[in-house]
């Protein structure tokens, strides 16, 4: 009886959660449905604690409070701009969890294991224990507790592929010996290492990538988990977590022009061998804040091309009151938001709705390309390479190919930057020598804060 | 291979079907919210660790367990709270919403 209980929570857990990543689909539907998923883990919990197994509920109170106290703040405290790494060190727990759990089985069961279930606990712990370290640098990087640059030596690709081979070494002869604790523990160790050393050679511009993908990885061992301890619902959700992370890191490397491979054994940012066009003979033209201001207060329709220098000078809010004040003039605002936009998939949306910015008026890349031909100005704010024409049109250049806003297209472009120095790419962007752009040179929200002045003033 | 392993592979491909239908449809807009959530809802290995904690078979996997409890509560409740916190920013377009922000949701650096 009591275990039908638990499966029957179980069941209604798995529903909750499928409906509530469904409710996802709709910005307006999702609160509820994220808040009913939440329910649904609560009744799981509460199903798992009548499970018959379960003799001593002292280490459990224990660790439910301490995970709750440490949880709470990493839920309410930390700033939108710190997601990327809020979500990298997530995976870490996720992953951690999953790997103690099989470690755990192991260490009671060992040598009576099955074959079949020897295979999933070792792909368990595999996955689990090199997502842990790897999403532990990948926070240490986005947090910038270590250099975000890639970190290369020679023959890294070769290093890393030995121990990958060495490690698969180990889970294949685990599934024949399961009795073999030496090997056992030892793949957990080279896993460990794996996951470091994936991880150094990746820039910050492709932690997009690298978060997603060890989403997928966390998902993928939770779901190995379900199979080690025969439990569906740590299938289902794993397999959902999973195939999301790999959605995303997919969509990112499209959106970034790379494939898999190059992000993993690429280590971009290091010098690029042909570089494009270079900026000599071309002359930029500056312009002033009054003149921008008198620029935007007339226009009819303006696209405001966030990036990620934006987020990092924190100048969301200046933004929207610019915004607010181009609007009163009668003129129409909107946003282009391109998928790499900040440090992970959907990062800008998130960062410019906390300046209270609606919804409707972030645009994602397909949808607000064609409209850029008919605004009259848009507005660059800290962002380079993904406004880079080069990238339809340069054939040698290395981001050629790469999905862009096609600013370019606007009757008027001012870019606010910092210097001329190029992007994180190293490239050169004929944008900013257009005939049609002017620059306005300052920290973004400085000159923001001008803009808004000059506004206010006219 | 057994019974109950075959079943496990249908429910995992089957579930694999289900999340590629659902997430694809997910907007861009909500990329960091649903990445936020798969992981609140990948703190559902606490099932797995709770048993582990509690079942009492060696210091050694209680105490395994334990840590896995920790491990997975953070993430389910840091997971639903920040996830919340995310959506409950996304607001529609009010008709005069120019200049009042709304309320309970201010930004915290000021």
């Amino acid at each position: 009886m009591r275990e039908v209980l638990t499966q029957a929570t179980y069941l209604a857990a798995s529903v909750l959660f499928i409906l509530g990543l469904k409710s996802l689909t709709r910005p307006d539907s999702a609160r509820r449905g994220m808040q009913q998923a939440a329910v649904g883990m609560l009744l799981a919990i509460i199903g798992t604690l009548l499970h018959r197994e379960i003799v001593d509920y002292r280490w459990i109170a224990g660790g439910l409070a301490l995970g709750t106290l440490l949880g709470y703040p990493l839920g309410v405290y930390v700033p939108m701009t710190a997601m990327p790494q809020r979500i990298a060190i997530s995976h870490m727990f996720g992953a951690m969890a999953a790997t103690l759990v099989g470690v755990a089985e192991y260490y009671t069961h060992g040598a009576e294991i099955p074959g079949p279930k020897m295979a999933a606990l070792g792909f368990e712990v595999l996955f689990g224990s090199l997502t842990v370290t790897g999403s532990f640098m990948a926070f240490g990087k986005l947090q910038e507790l270590i250099r975000g640059r890639p970190i290369t030596f020679p023959g890294q690709n070769v290093f890393n592929l030995a121990l990958f081979t060495v490690a698969a070494g180990c889970f294949a002869w685990l599934i024949g010996h399961p009795g073999a604790t030496a090997v056992f523990y030892a793949m957990i160790a080279i896993a460990l290492v794996i996951g470091v050393s994936m991880v150094l050679p990746i820039g910050g511009a492709d932690m997009p990538v690298v978060v997603s993908l060890l989403n997928s990885y966390a998902g993928l061992a939770s779901s190995a988990t379900g199979f080690a301890i025969g439990n569906n619902v740590l299938i289902i959700c794993g397999a959902l977590d999973g195939g999301s992370g790999f959605l995303l890191s997919i969509l990112m490397c499209k959106a970034m022009n790379r494939s898999f491979r190059n992000v993993l054994f690429g280590a971009f940012g290091s010098p690029v061998a042909a570089t494009a066009r270079t900026a000599e003979g071309l002359t930029v033209k500056s312009v002033s804040p009054e003149d921008a201001a008198l620029q935007l207060a007339y226009a009819r329709s303006v696209i405001i091309v966030p990036g990620y220098g934006m987020a990092v000078a924190q100048a969301q809010q200046a933004v929207r009151e610019l915004a607010d004040q181009i609007e009163r003039r009668g003129g129409e605002v909107k946003y282009a938001i391109h998928p790499v936009a900040g440090r992970m998939p959907g990062h800008m949306n998130v960062l410019l709705a906390e300046a209270n910015i609606p919804y409707e008026k972030l645009l994602d890349m397909e949808e607000v390309n064609p409209q850029f031909a008919s605004a009259d100005v848009a507005l660059v704010i800290g962002a380079n390479d993904v406004v880079n024409p080069a990238a339809r049109s340069d054939r040698s250049s290395p981001i050629y190919g790469m999905p862009i806003l096609n600013v370019d297209q606007a009757r008027a472009a001012i870019v606010l930057k910092r210097s001329m120095n190029p992007g994180f790419a190293g490239i050169e962007n004929e944008l900013f020598y257009d005939a049609k752009t002017a620059m306005l040179f300052g920290d973004a929200k400085g000159s923001l804060v001008k803009l808004l002045t000059e506004i206010k003033a006219l | 291979m057994t019974l109950t392993s075959v079943v496990q592979l249908y429910v995992f491909v089957l579930a694999c079907f289900v999340g590629y239908l659902v997430i694809t449809r997910v907007p861009p807009l909500l990329h960091t919210p649903l990445m936020s959530a798969t992981n609140a809802i990948s703190g559902i290995s606490l099932v797995g660790s709770l048993v582990a904690a509690g079942a009492n078979l060696s210091r050694t996997a209680t105490i395994l367990g334990f840590a896995a409890v920790v491990s997975a509560t953070i993430n389910v409740v840091g997971g639903f709270l920040i996830t919340d916190r995310m959506l409950k920013m996304f607001r529609h377009a009010e008709p005069s919403a120019a200049s009042s922000p709304a309320p309970g949701d201010r930004k915290r650096e000021g």
